[in-house]
């Protein structure tokens, strides 16, 4: 659990957080006592070992941004809980997509007119950010996807099908998303690889990190594993891994679609080949995502679409030539307007702090796990120790289709279902749970209302 | 609850689904799950000629799911192929419209699905898996 910075210190020191320039929040950021504590809150002993975390976010100023929470379920506050599928957007993202296309938008790289060169600086100012995000080597390491399964699928028809021959073996894990096990499954079927998976422990409690370190010193081809998978509230140790994948020659994808925009993720450190991740889960727009790949990787791997961008040069009578990454990889008309929300949003994160916002979704999982003891017949999948904010759980005698209808008449927004992982999901017992997941606009209060919410549910379908 | 979708009957019916369990004699049977929600559900059935003798159903379900899969094996047992054909028909145009014509009464308990369209799809799984179960002879 980490513990962020004192609030004595950080008030006395009059500098907040927050306001790191060029964010335009105020500097003096203030506790707001009344957000963090609701009436029907009991456990006052249980929030106080998680208060230091929830104020080093400014919540009342963050919140004030999300013209969302605005928004009501019968009367309900709308309490949003399902920031695993997809987050919500902040004022300033909406105002710069706005304003782009009023004032900045045409086609990219191809226009010798004015809107077409601010279009241009926009797309490719997203791809800085992104680089920057990523702290990756070079910015031709990032292209521009529509978003992590799409990333996931270039590369295996990039990378995967010039590389993986029959007799290959391809490591995953358990806890793969849908996103990641079907298209190297397909692959693996075409090409007559072998498949193995890093098993998961008990309940999905962690990794089998022996066994991962076994299945790696046999030097896979390839290893795709999700960083912080989408159900079990864990994060994978994705250094220790691409550590042990390197000593083997082992190619390493690591799926930062839950990672990447919720705590700090630095591809460098981490020594993978290839991270993928989505906009849309990180306060940005959907429809852009990335794929951040290592460079002589990237350079070596064929084009997979073909169009306009990414030919170098075209004739009818002999083969094309192709351009360099990451316009290889991009073909046709990006996601322009959208790379220009996401730059939006990735300064809106960096100036409230990945860091902050790590420890206080975490800080609000682990309320919950502590809170929802009360409620008779849930269990939780994963460690009981929070390690990112997702919480996701069954309820005995309570499906879970009825659990997200219930809690949604009351405002509050959960998922049902198999979470994209129906293999895991059948391991683990499970046809159906529910979850609910925090992010940075999340507040102490709204984990009461999940615990109010799912206490009637259990009361009116058992 | 201030939700009409759940009246005291569906609750009961998903509580205590009636022929809930595995059928014996089964001439066919069929699996239908909602990959939405995570609903499974199993119908088996003994046909006897052109008649639907016997329908039981297993399963995972939600509420609405379960309880329309309970209403739906009571109300078909007797019918013709045919008639259980049109009574399917008219029972999705009740879920998805708020009414459907000759819908028998029982069934019609299930009509204020309508006004939840993601819901829809958990009420007319069971007759989805029932038809396609009339298909498929056991093995």
């Amino acid at each position: 659990m980490r513990i962020g910075t004192p609030s004595g210190r950080r008030r006395s020191s009059g500098a907040a957080q927050l306001a790191s320039p060029p964010v335009a929040l105020p500097t003096n950021a203030f506790f707001d006592g009344g957000l963090l504590f609701s009436s029907r809150m009991t456990g006052i002993g249980e929030i106080s070992r998680y208060i230091q975390t929830f104020m080093t976010l400014n919540l009342p100023l963050i919140r004030e941004q999300f013209p969302f929470l605005r928004e009501t379920v019968n009367g309900h506050p709308l309490i949003y809980l399902d920031n695993a599928a997809s987050s919500q957007k902040p004022s300033r993202v909406i105002g710069r997509m706005s304003r782009f296309l009023e004032s900045e938008y045409a086609n990219v790289h191809r226009g010798i007119h004015l809107l077409s060169e601010r279009a241009t600086a926009a797309y490719e100012q997203a791809r800085t950010k992104v680089a920057g995000l990523l702290n990756a080597n070079r910015e031709e390491e990032v292209i521009f996807t529509r978003g992590t399964t799409e990333a996931v699928n270039l590369v295996v028809n990039t990378w995967g099908r010039e590389n993986i021959k029959a007799g290959d073996t391809i490591l995953l894990t358990e806890m793969e998303h849908h996103s990641v096990l079907l298209p190297w499954l397909q692959l693996a079927r075409e090409t007559g690889a072998r498949v193995e998976f890093v098993p998961v422990l008990e309940n999905g409690a962690a990794l089998d990190l022996d066994a991962a370190k076994r299945l790696l010193a046999a030097g896979p081809k390839l290893f795709a594993f999700v960083h912080v998978p989408n159900t079990l509230g864990l994060e994978n140790p994705a250094g220790e891994l691409c550590r042990w994948a390197a000593a083997s020659g082992t190619t390493t994808f690591v799926d930062g679609a839950q990672s990447v925009g919720h705590q700090p993720v630095d591809v460098q450190k981490l020594g993978c080949d290839f991270l993928a991740c989505s906009a849309h889960k990180m306060c940005g727009p959907s429809a852009i995502g990335a794929l951040w790949g290592r460079h002589e990787l990237l350079s070596a791997m064929p084009p997979w679409q073909y169009g306009g961008e990414m030919v170098d040069r075209a004739f009818y009578d002999k083969p094309a030539t192709f351009r360099e990454p990451p316009a290889r990889f991009e073909a046709g008309t990006p996601p322009i307007l959208e790379a220009a929300g996401w730059a939006e949003a990735i300064d809106f994160l960096n100036a409230v702090g990945l860091e902050a916002i790590r420890s206080h979704s975490v800080a609000l999982a682990n309320l919950a796990m502590d809170r929802l003891r009360s409620v008779e017949g849930l269990h939780v999948f994963g460690p009981a120790e929070r390690q990112s904010g997702i919480v996701a759980f069954s309820i005995e005698g309570v499906h879970a289709h009825d659990v997200a209808f219930f809690a949604n008449e009351r405002g509050v927004a959960l998922r049902a279902g198999h979470h994209c992982a129906q293999p895991l999901m059948r391991k683990l017992g499970s046809l159906s749970s529910s979850r609910a997941s925090f992010y940075l606009y999340n507040q102490p209060s709204d984990v009461d209302a999940l615990v109010g919410v799912l206490s009637e549910a259990v009361a009116f379908f058992r | 609850m201030d939700n009409e979708l759940y009246q005291a009957v569906l609750l009961q019916h998903s509580k205590q689904p009636r022929n809930f369990g595995p059928l014996e004699q089964a001439t066919h049977a069929a699996d239908g799950h909602n990959a939405l929600c995570g609903d499974e559900i199993s119908v088996a059935l003994r046909i006897d000629g052109d008649r639907l003798a016997e329908a039981k159903f297993t399963g995972n379900a939600c509420a609405i799911c379960t309880a329309s899969a309970s209403i739906m094996t009571g109300e078909v047992q007797g019918l013709t192929k045919e008639a259980v054909q049109t009574l399917a028909a008219n029972f999705r145009a009740l879920v998805k419209d708020g009414h459907g014509p000759d819908v028998p009464p029982k069934l019609e308990i299930l009509s204020g699905v309508h006004q939840f369209p993601q819901r829809v799809k958990c009420a007319v799984l069971p007759w989805e898996t029932l038809l396609n179960a009339m298909q498929l002879p056991v093995a």
